[in-house]
């Protein structure tokens, strides 16, 4: 099956006009020896076979519509309005380009400007852009501003232990060619944030922390206030990823010192996808926008004084500024951006805050549960949101096998798999779409675990 | 026509979603953590939906009318592609959810990245980078860090053509490598000499050139061997820039020609829906000297089944794996899974043969255009046979007070999105037109009629294309007061 | 195309122009720049304290369709900025020799001023540039 429409009698007389004799001849540039490749490709389904190829490779996949989930880890299984897809999808939206020409394009930049604007709402920032490609990217992009913004002269990136280890991973391989210290992060995840400042100096670009951190924990603006400030007093940013979810709670990074927020939009009308798309929001000072990265769009007039909506700071970016480009961002996540602003409308005020709620009630309900358990404690220190750290009486991945097989369940994140101090610990996430009764079989669960013989085990010792 | 923001009609109390009630006994919040407003919007299920379908209505999509951008490969986006990723075992899948109950993804990540290798002629694709210049990106630190480890950490230059498009030099940049320009010479080719002086000049700093072939001039480099022949003689490496890869689907394969890297725009070439800007994304194909420098992880497959799967399963053992010298993560997880499975379903549905035909086509297309305005409007490279796309100016001997900025916004009075504009640089007043292979010939003609029209219209009637356009949504609008006034954001206390 | 040029300032290729006052040297970018930028919106400078070599970037001019550098025309220290471009970037357009200088240096080497054009020879050049048909 293909989407062409020309017929033989089309392609015929258009090669009359064109004056050639075959379609073949319009591809005389091409070097002989390397012409028309034979292609090792299955060959061609109808779509009613490709549909049921693809759907034979589902199944054999387990997914969240069959199972229970308290994974989280950076990617969120949060309840995502019907109204959100239905809207998605209109053709208009979905097959449209990024809007250079703005008169045809102002579904698009509207909606744009909306997310924007309620971004700004959200997390108490300024200004915002269209999106990066994920928090993680957002977070790379983050650093190379502050440099920008210090021109050149700071070399220093400080990052929290806790913030999110992917994070973390692209910000190293973004800056390899850039000749800077990325430092701050080797230390156990239960350094504290007095620590993180007394990394700070004057070298220092950037500070990047996470709130609620990876290991779930929520700082209080407090807390964040203080570190912001001895940052500020360094001279340096202050960049802090967030949970947009949490936000729907607690206090927003524009209220403590926050230079950018940033962080993953896909908890807000996006599904989990296996890993993407998802949705970097990025958000910041008025200030600083013109260092900043990615589709901005502005308010203005048309020729007759009618409010209408274009793509702006565009002398920053890569078609224009090309190698003094503050980056080299272009496709961005826009159609992300976009689900993101129907379900922060649709959700509302009222809306997020209830789903916020749930899951911080959900959550704790989960950890009381858990924590009596014998062999297993919660260890979270301080105050949480959604995900909270359980120590384990046997290795994490045994634990989530188990789960999976004999409970349908989908266990919590491995710590051990990036926090050597944190073998044997789980994070688990509890959010609005956990009923009552999965926590309580979930606790069920856990409990059965350490009853079962060990197969695997050396020879019994008792 | 206009559409209130979704802040102007708001009323206190209105809602459109319902949550259950808690069913769980609840927790006081931690003192001092609570925010005290949350502005959001407050509507009702039936006022948002009219708010957005409106808003859509303002839109020029694919599914609209012709899109004839330039590099941009405005195809028709498959609707059996919506089908195939909304599928529950593909959709609601968590990327860190144990890999055996995960093998049908890995499956589809595994045979996408052997499909692609083998359409681009390639031994190892990562299917990781959500975009072209992500790719870029990813392309050029990989080149940097094998010329590296090979003892070559001086070499610090990139080359790129003055015809390539910006996130090319701002790619460089960001890899902290520095750019020079090679001039294209008159028959719009990579200009030979000019090349081997700068090699001459560069040569032991060189990390490689970074090309587009065919390239924004719609044309295929009659050069292309010699050219990547003298980069790798002078110890540099060769970047594709695949943007235009739609024009040499079964044509060519880049691998075969000299490419070392090349990266796929799957949300060009491969279909997938560009949703207004993104998401795309941005496979990277390496010839298998780089492979193991690759960002991972990518799926492998191995031999010895470490762990149990369903008996009846045709996939099995296939693992997340790291290549040992990986530049690192370029992204969280593993890349836009939802996009791989339009792209993957896009090429189980067209094979060699249909993948062969979509480069003919719109190879075919874009020379039909051509041939129907030459002599309407000047095409630099006119003489030579076009690729999928050309390069007319908006320069009318007859009109001369008329720029491509006003032929565009006229076009769409006619229903027609306008080809890219003021790009490439070196073409004054380009109009870059790109029609795809999934046009019919009426619609090319009707472009063309509409672009001949335009052309007298210039000469009799300037003030129509002066004041266009006049049937959209809005009239044209001030990008100058956008820039110096910036209001990015509705809410009180945003600029 | 008429342009206007300051007959007390010199000129270098990118368009710069210095003047010299006193002790202090006052560099702004040319009427010609100007119209090849159009419209502009923005105008980012260096800060009081900066020293600036010969060629080297000072600073942005932004307009809706690029944003080029003004590249220093002589070396020296910079004393003042002129913070009303800030609010009023158009002066660039309407005033390219008087109210929207740029910034005031102290200059380290006023030889180096000898290799720029005077009034005279920059409009020729300019004049050469027009006929190669400057790109957009």
């Amino acid at each position: 099956m293909n989407y062409i429409p020309n017929t033989d009698a089309d392609r015929a007389a258009m090669l009359a006009t064109i004056g050639a004799r075959s379609v073949a001849e319009l591809f005389r540039d091409v070097p002989e020896e390397r012409r028309f490749p034979a292609l090792d490709l299955p060959p061609a389904l109808s779509e009613m076979e490709a549909l049921r190829e693809l759907q034979a490779l589902s199944e054999e996949n387990d997914h969240l519509g069959q199972l229970s989930c308290f994974l989280g880890a950076g990617a969120y299984n949060h309840f995502v309005p019907s109204v959100v897809d239905f809207l998605l999808h209109r053709s208009e939206f979905f097959t449209a380009y990024t809007p250079y020409q703005p008169e045809i394009s102002q579904g698009t930049l509207q909606a744009h400007f909306e997310y924007q604007s309620m971004i700004c709402a959200l997390t108490g920032m300024e200004a915002a852009n269209v999106s990066h490609y994920d928090a993680a990217t957002a977070t790379a992009e983050a650093v190379i501003m502050a440099l920008q913004i210090s021109r050149g002269k700071r070399s220093r990136v400080v990052l929290s232990p806790t913030l999110h280890p992917h994070y973390r991973q692209v910000v190293r391989t973004y800056t390899q060619g850039m000749g800077i210290q990325v430092v701050g992060d080797d230390v156990p995840a239960s350094a504290s944030l007095d620590a993180l400042a007394a990394a700070v100096d004057k070298e220092t670009a950037c500070v990047i922390v996470q709130n609620p951190d990876f290991l779930g924990r929520l700082y209080t603006p407090a807390e964040m206030q203080a570190l912001a400030d001895k940052v500020h007093a360094d001279g340096a940013l202050f960049v802090v990823a967030v949970d947009p979810i949490s936000l729907g709670l607690f206090t927003p990074p524009g209220r403590y010192g926050a230079d950018i927020a940033l962080g993953e939009g896909q908890p807000m009308g996006n599904p989990l996808n296996f890993g993407g798309p998802y949705l970097g929001f990025f958000a910041m000072k008025m200030g600083d926008v013109r260092k900043s990265a990615g589709r901005i769009v502005g308010q203005t007039v048309d020729a007759e004084g009618k409010r209408g909506f274009v793509l702006t700071l565009s002398t920053r970016e890569q078609h224009i500024r090309r190698e003094k480009a503050s980056s080299n961002i272009c496709t961005n996540q826009a159609l992300m951006a976009l689900a993101a602003a129907i379900y922060m409308a649709a959700m509302g005020k009222h809306g997020l805050r209830t789903a916020a709620e749930l899951s911080y009630h959900k959550a704790h309900f989960a950890a009381d549960l858990i924590g009596k358990l014998p062999g297993y404690q919660v260890v979270s220190q301080g105050p949480f949101f959604k995900e909270f750290v359980v120590r384990c009486p046997q290795p994490v991945a045994r634990i989530n096998q188990f789960l999976l097989d004999e409970y349908g369940i989908i266990g919590g994140y491995d710590l051990g798999s990036d926090y050597p101090s944190l073998r044997d610990h789980m994070l688990l996430c509890v959010t609005e779409m956990n009923s009552r009764a999965e926590i309580e079989a979930l606790a069920e669960a856990l409990e059965e675990l350490p009853n079962l013989d060990r197969p695997t085990e050396e020879a019994a010792d008792d | 026509m206009t559409e209130p923001l979704i802040y102007e009609i708001c009323q206190a109390g209105r809602r459109a979603v319902s949550l259950p009630a808690c069913d769980v006994p609840q927790t006081p919040l931690p003192a001092g953590c609570e925010r005290e407003e949350l502005p959001l919007p407050e509507v009702s299920e039936i006022d948002l939906v009219r708010h957005y379908v409106r808003l859509s209505q303002m839109n020029h999509g694919i599914d609209t009318g012709f899109y004839p951008l330039g590099s941009c490969t405005m195809k028709y986006n498959p609707k059996v592609n919506e089908a195939a990723a909304r599928i529950a075992g593909f959709a609601m899948l968590h990327p860190l959810q144990p890999e055996a109950s995960a093998q049908g993804a890995l499956a589809l990540i595994y045979e996408l990245q052997e499909l692609l290798a083998e359409i681009g002629g390639f031994a190892a694709v990562t299917l990781q980078p959500a975009a072209g210049a992500h790719g870029e990106l990813t392309g050029v630190l990989i080149m940097r860090k094998y010329l590296c480890d090979q003892g070559e950490s001086q070499r610090d230059v990139i080359l790129t053509p003055d015809s390539a498009h910006g996130t090319n030099p701002a790619t460089t940049s960001m890899s902290g490598l520095r750019v020079v320009e090679v001039p294209s010479d008159r028959r719009g080719n990579v200009d030979l000499a000019a090349l081997k002086t700068l090699i001459a000049q560069h040569g032991p700093r060189l990390v490689g050139l970074m090309l587009t072939n065919p390239n924004t001039l719609g044309l295929f480099e009659e050069n292309v061997q010699d050219v990547l022949r003298l980069v790798h003689e002078a110890g540099g490496l060769v970047y594709g820039d695949g943007a235009n890869f739609n024009a040499i689907l079964g044509i060519a394969r880049p691998g075969e020609l000299g490419f070392d890297v090349m990266h796929y725009n799957l949300h060009k070439t491969f279909s997938t829906p560009h949703g207004g800007g993104g998401p795309g994304s941005g496979a990277v194909g390496v010839r298998d000297f780089l492979a193991d420098y690759l960002p991972g992880p990518i799926v492998a497959r191995y031999e010895s089944q470490t762990f149990e799967v369903a008996e009846t399963s045709k996939v099995s053992s296939l693992r997340w794996y790291m290549p040992p010298k990986s530049i690192g993560r370029v992204k969280a997880f593993y890349g836009n899974f939802g996009i791989l499975v339009r792209a993957y379903t896009y090429i189980l549905m067209h094979g060699a043969e249909g993948l062969r035909q979509v480069s003919e086509n719109a190879v075919l297309n874009a020379n039909y255009l051509q041939a129907r305005l030459k002599g309407v409007y000047p095409i630099p490279h006119g003489d030579r046979v076009c690729m999928h796309e050309f390069v007319a100016q908006g320069i009318l001997k007859a009109a001369p007070g008329i720029r491509t900025m006003d032929i565009a916004k006229r076009l769409m009075d006619f229903g027609f999105h306008p080809p890219t504009v003021y790009f490439p640089l070196i073409i004054p007043e380009a109009l870059m037109i790109e029609p795809t292979e999934t046009e019919s010939k009426e619609t090319l003609d009707a472009f063309a009629d509409a672009l001949i029209q335009i052309a007298e219209e210039a000469r009799t009637q300037p003030e129509l294309l002066k004041t266009a356009p006049h049937t959209a949504p809005v009239k044209r609008l001030d990008e100058v007061r956008a820039a110096k006034d910036l209001v990015l954001c509705y809410a009180p206390g945003c600029g | 195309m008429s342009y206007k040029f300051d007959p007390k300032a010199r000129y270098a290729r990118s368009h710069e122009w210095v003047r010299v006052e006193g002790a202090s040297a006052v560099i702004g970018v040319s009427d010609y720049a100007q119209h090849l930028l159009s419209d502009v919106v923005y105008v980012e400078l260096p800060e009081v304290g900066d020293m600036l070599t010969k060629g080297e970037s000072l600073g942005t001019v932004e307009s809706v369709k690029a944003a080029e550098d003004a590249y220093a025309p002589i070396s020296g220290e910079v004393v003042e900025i002129n913070a009303g471009l800030e609010n009023n970037p158009e002066w660039v357009n309407s005033d390219p020799y008087g109210k929207a200088w740029m910034v005031k240096i102290k200059p380290t080497d006023l030889g180096e001023a000898d290799d720029l054009m005077d009034a005279a020879a920059y409009e020729a050049y300019v004049q050469e540039e027009e006929e190669k048909g400057g790109h957009e």
